[in-house]
């Protein structure tokens, strides 16, 4: 709960006290959860201008010495060194079961140099894993104290070359260092073109001054920044990923590039093959709610006979869509969109699709 | 003249003639945020006090609406189904939930009275 002594408090919390913010508890942090403007309306500037939101929760990695790609490759099922200079991936974390410890995106930034983003909830945990892998290479694990913003929505490019950036040697899921201590990736987490900017808390400040009045540019919650994302189809780690989930079941394994499903020799690897061997028994999927009733997390559902057929991960509405929204596992032989389902919601079998996602377009920058 | 009650939930009711009019107070509706959608209760149903009547769901969470005293429903607003903005906009007036026949009126004398709901919310 907000006030609570025991979540850590963001470095910009002032600006965002400021601009009326109503915070909450999440992951440890106490985080605005939605402005003024309300959810809905947020929710939707982001997709029609630009979306500003403080992500300081989230954790940045530095990753350098002559074994930094020998540590990635063996911390994530990726080729780290068969990354391009900027070139960003969705790579994961596993255990020895193949479950997801975490997801995170990796970034090329030198021949020795690599940037790990990893979620709020999971730094410490992860910070002690890299940390603990890294005694086996000769490599060097940095946490990185920074002010992380995601700026993010179709005018996203414009703002930032307005605020003198330069966005255009940027595509999508690619990381460059512009300034000391800066980070910018093309990124995001809505489906929509944006940036995700980690930098010193001084130059933080410098660069929101620059963009205060801009009309085009909101503070956008962590309620939007939910609905934005699961609208568009990405995971939440906690909710749709796990380390009772594996890449398979999540339908992620286009992360991982083919040769290492075979030869790779990441934590989790032969765990991860035998998944893949048998087939995994449970499939990530999008669900359409009929009507206008939300179908929210952990809810069951059932197959047109009344069989368990799976269980919601993520559930709420889309305010892009204008329809309830969810993913969630089912079984295998049921992951096929437009396969008809029923949620049970307070005693009430709600039908439910399996649907295609994501269910807003989206509107990277591929360049 | 309808009298006014209020909830230390956040709730209203207006009574008149033995029936109330419940719905959720101003600061209710601004901490949910957005409604999208609220699950509405079957008229002729028979509620006690702590009951839930409806389900309000914002775009995020689903919360629980309490029957505030023992009755039975007599109307639900229908007009919620195709816009539960209602009762962001209008939380006192046309964003009204359901209305109740009391079964036992001296149960209203647990509630609070509007300066008892200010005091209670600060």
């Amino acid at each position: 709960m907000a006030g609570d002594e025991n979540l850590k408090t963001l470095p910009l919390e002032d600006l965002h006290k400021a601009a009326g913010a109503k915070f909450g508890g999440f992951a440890g942090w106490s985080m605005p959860l939605t402005y003024p403007l309300g959810v809905m309306k947020e929710h939707q500037h982001c997709r029609e201008h630009v979306g500003l939101f403080d992500i300081s929760h989230m954790k940045l990695f530095l990753v350098t010495g002559p074994g930094a790609a020998a540590l990635i490759n063996r911390a994530c099922p990726i080729d780290a060194g068969a990354l391009e200079q900027s070139q960003s991936k969705l790579t994961f974390f596993l255990n020895d079961h193949a479950g997801i410890r975490d997801d995170l995106i990796v970034t090329r930034l030198g021949d020795e140099r690599f940037m790990v983003v990893a979620n709020a909830g999971n730094a410490v945990a992860d910070e002690a894993h890299l940390k603990d892998i890294a005694k086996d290479f000769d490599a060097t694990v940095e946490p990185l104290d920074r002010v992380f913003l995601a700026v993010q929505g179709p005018q996203a490019a414009e703002v930032l070359r307005a605020a003198s950036l330069d966005v255009d040697a940027l595509t999508f899921m690619h990381g460059v260092e512009p300034r000391e201590n800066w980070f910018m990736s093309r990124s995001g987490y809505t489906g929509e073109d944006g940036f995700e900017i980690g930098l010193p808390e001084k130059d933080a400040r410098d660069l929101l001054a620059k963009m205060s009045g801009d009309e085009r540019v909101q503070w956008i919650g962590l309620a939007a920044r939910d609905s934005l994302r699961l609208e568009a189809g990405l995971c939440l780690h906690g909710q749709d990923l796990s380390p009772e989930t594996d890449p398979a079941s999540a339908a992620l394994m286009w992360a991982i590039p083919k040769e290492l499903r075979a030869a790779g020799t990441f934590i989790g690897a032969d765990a991860l093959r035998a998944i893949l061997e048998k087939g995994p028994a449970t499939k990530r999927v999008g669900l359409k709610p009929e009507g206008r009733q939300p179908v929210r997390a952990g809810t069951k559902l059932t197959d047109a006979d009344g069989n368990p057929a799976g269980e919601v991960t993520s559930g709420g509405f889309g305010p892009s869509v204008g329809h309830p929204v969810a993913m969630g596992y089912v079984s295998a032989p049921l992951a096929k969109p437009g396969t008809k389902l029923f949620a049970d919601v307070r005693g009430t079998k709600v039908p439910v699709d399996v649907a295609a996602l994501p269910f807003s377009p989206h509107r990277y920058h591929k360049g | 003249m309808a009298k006014t009650y209020f909830t230390t939930d956040h709730e209203w009711l207006s009574v008149e003639g033995g029936v109330a009019t419940v719905g959720i107070t101003d600061y209710a509706q601004e901490q949910l945020g957005d409604l999208v959608f609220v699950e509405l209760p079957e008229v002729g149903k028979t509620l006690s006090k702590g009951d839930t009547a409806v389900v309000v769901e914002s775009v995020k969470a689903a919360s629980d609406v309490y029957a505030p005293v023992d009755g039975e429903i007599t109307a639900a607003n229908e007009a919620l189904s195709a816009d539960p903005a209602l009762v962001n906009s209008a939380p006192t007036g046309d964003g009204w939930l359901w209305k109740m026949k009391l079964a036992d009126e001296s149960q209203l004398a647990g509630l609070l009275d509007e300066a008892g709901y200010k005091a209670h919310i600060g």
